[in-house]
């Protein structure tokens, strides 16, 4: 059940011109309310926001300290620059936690795939999960690939491939193509976790249907209320029907989605 | 009414928590409580349609009998799964809607939804739209036979190219929706009027000739916002409805307005968040306000403006906030 929680600012730090990194100091959000990596909390940037930002937790639960989570965001917006321009010891008005995350068992294959800033809320998964795991992810560029998220990934994964969209890291391409080979010289993946930008969700979601691997995606949507009463942040799925990425999500099955609107 | 029960206690443990950051003082000395067409709601602070659903997410995050009343999401006779995304769009000290009035239907939320309200001790306004006046009709009978405490007929959504905004605009139809309307519900009938229109005394004496209890105002104004590096509106609808603190001005002059044409009592809404806005709307002639935006900001902030709304009221010296209303002293 997600509360009104006033976290204090434990660090921050700046990761390039536009990302951060930052440290909650969440009190029992995570002990008490099950505050988990790949939800989202809900924050209040300032008074001349109207509106809170949902911001995706990469970090929280699983063995780090109880009362911290992290996040790591991009300023997109005036409400992400006024976030970004806080400091150590500075206060904010949160509401969490709020939406579903991931659902993993220990047992099973898991590939995770993200895509730039979508790559952090994958991060507590991949620690977590104690079975093999690989992941593939893909920046825009090499100063996007910052080493102290690909790294989470390297120690705690099988095996981590990484693509840059221009070439300058890795492979160059798209998730896609990396995930197709991938499920091509290996049958054992059981299930896709995914989080980035929507195009790439939809054409992983293509491969996965293809090779019949379920598959997760997490979505994002302009969002008012964050708790599923205004109706604000629709998804239309497959049957017509409308879900909420507030409520329903973030995470969806790559099926249900509506992939075509 | 036989159903209800004590609170959920976990939701008054919530309340109660060091975490959250509503006051929950409240000057006793003032009577809160106020008469809307015979309805007695124990505040003058309701929640507005379309901003709380049917009660169960804030209902995590504070007692729902600390309210003076739910307008519940508004439905329609046959389910609606509403607009496409996006939806929402952020301007400045406000936000556009064009949700479309997604919701269950009537039959599912007397079925699914009002046994949960009704288990707090809370006046539940149901809010309606129809296609067609037979449709509002339909309605009420079946939402004041499964007792509901008031009905809202909605005229006025911007969203729905169908009926809705029509009947907001023109006054031979909002009567005629009013008249289909209390001619079969057996509970106060209060027509909520739309701000699109160039004189809202028109369809206010529309609705009040067509037999309203009460009349709530307003509903969102219609707004747009371009992004203007894509060249495309936010909105996938292209336009929708303005909410929060940008229209209150608005809101309140027009509040104003309608007190002055017709004897009906008012819910006042627009860009409520502060006991000083709530009595503003009072003075204006409004009997009770309506909290929508300001509940994404802040899930207490009805609670806030009830409780800011007393204390302005005991500093005043009155002895119920009922008597802040229609006391503007115009120029």
């Amino acid at each position: 059940m997600p509360i009104q929680q006033i976290c204090t600012v434990a660090s921050m730090t700046q990761l390039d011109a536009s990302t951060w990194w930052m440290v909650l100091e969440v009190g029992k959000l995570v002990e008490q309310h099950g505050l988990t990596g790949g939800q989202f909390i809900h924050i209040k940037c300032g008074d001349d926001q109207l509106l809170r930002r949902p911001i995706s937790v990469a970090i929280a639960g699983w063995d780090e300290p109880a009362d911290l989570a992290t996040l790591i965001f991009e300023v997109r917006g005036e409400g992400t620059r006024w976030l970004s321009q806080c400091k150590e010891g500075d206060k904010l008005d949160v509401l969490g936690p709020l939406g579903n995350s991931f659902d993993v068992s220990r047992e099973g294959h898991y590939l995770l795939v993200g895509g730039g800033i979508g790559v952090p809320p994958l991060i507590t998964c991949g620690e977590w999960l104690k079975w093999p795991r690989t992941a593939v992810l893909g920046f825009r560029t090499k100063d996007k690939a910052f080493p102290s998220v690909v790294s989470r990934f390297e120690e705690h994964c099988e095996k981590t491939c990484l693509c840059t969209d221009d070439g300058t890291l890795g492979r160059h391409g798209f998730v896609d193509g990396q995930v197709r080979d991938l499920l091509e010289q290996d049958k054992s993946f059981t299930q896709i976790l995914a989080c980035g930008p929507k195009p790439m969700l939809k054409s992983v979601a293509a491969v996965a249907a293809e090779f019949g691997v379920p598959c997760q995606v997490s979505m994002e949507e302009r969002m008012a209320c964050g708790v599923g009463a205004c109706l604000g942040c629709a998804l239309r799925m497959k049957d017509g029907s409308m879900k909420h990425v507030c409520k329903d999500g973030p995470v969806f099955n790559a099926e249900e989605v509506d992939w075509d609107v | 009414m036989s159903e209800k029960k004590t609170p959920r206690p976990e939701a008054s443990g919530i309340i109660g928590g060091a975490t959250t950051s509503v006051a929950l003082f409240q000057d006793r000395s003032v009577d809160l409580s106020v008469d809307l067409a015979g309805v007695v709601l124990k505040n003058p602070v309701v929640v507005a349609s379309g901003t709380f659903g049917f009660g169960r997410e804030y209902g995590q995050f504070f007692d729902l009998s600390e309210l003076g009343g739910i307008c519940c999401k508004g439905l329609t006779l046959h389910p609606r799964e509403g607009n496409p995304p996006p939806r929402i769009a952020e301007t400045p000290l406000g936000m556009l809607n064009s949700v479309g009035l997604q919701n269950p239907g009537v039959d599912a939320f007397i079925r699914d939804e009002l046994p949960f309200l009704r288990q707090h001790d809370v006046t539940v306004i149901a809010n309606i739209s129809g296609n067609t006046p037979e449709e509002y009709g339909v309605m009420c009978e079946k939402l004041s036979e499964a007792g509901v405490d008031m009905i809202e007929v909605n005229i006025s959504c911007p969203n729905v190219k169908a009926g809705g905004l029509a009947y907001g605009t023109r006054p031979d139809l909002a009567a005629e929706v009013t008249q289909k309307a209390k001619k079969r519900a057996t509970v106060p009938v209060m027509v909520k009027l739309s701000p699109n229109v160039t004189d809202i005394t028109e369809i206010a004496r529309a609705a009040a000739d067509g037999g309203a209890d009460a009349l709530s105002l307003i509903n969102t104004l219609r707004g747009m916002r371009i992004d203007v590096n894509s060249r495309r509106p936010i909105l996938k609808m292209n336009t929708g409805g303005l909410s929060g603190p940008a229209v209150l001005p608005v809101a309140v002059r027009m509040v104003w307005e309608v007190a002055n044409a017709v004897k009906l009592p008012i819910i006042g809404m627009g860009g409520v968040s502060t006991g000083e806005d709530a009595a503003q709307f009072l003075l204006a002639g409004a009997s009770a306000v309506a909290v929508g935006t300001a509940l994404f900001a802040d899930p207490f902030a009805p609670l806030k403006v009830r409780d800011e709304l007393a204390a302005i009221a005991a500093r005043q010296g009155l002895s119920a906030v009922r008597e802040l209303t229609g006391g503007v002293q115009p120029w």
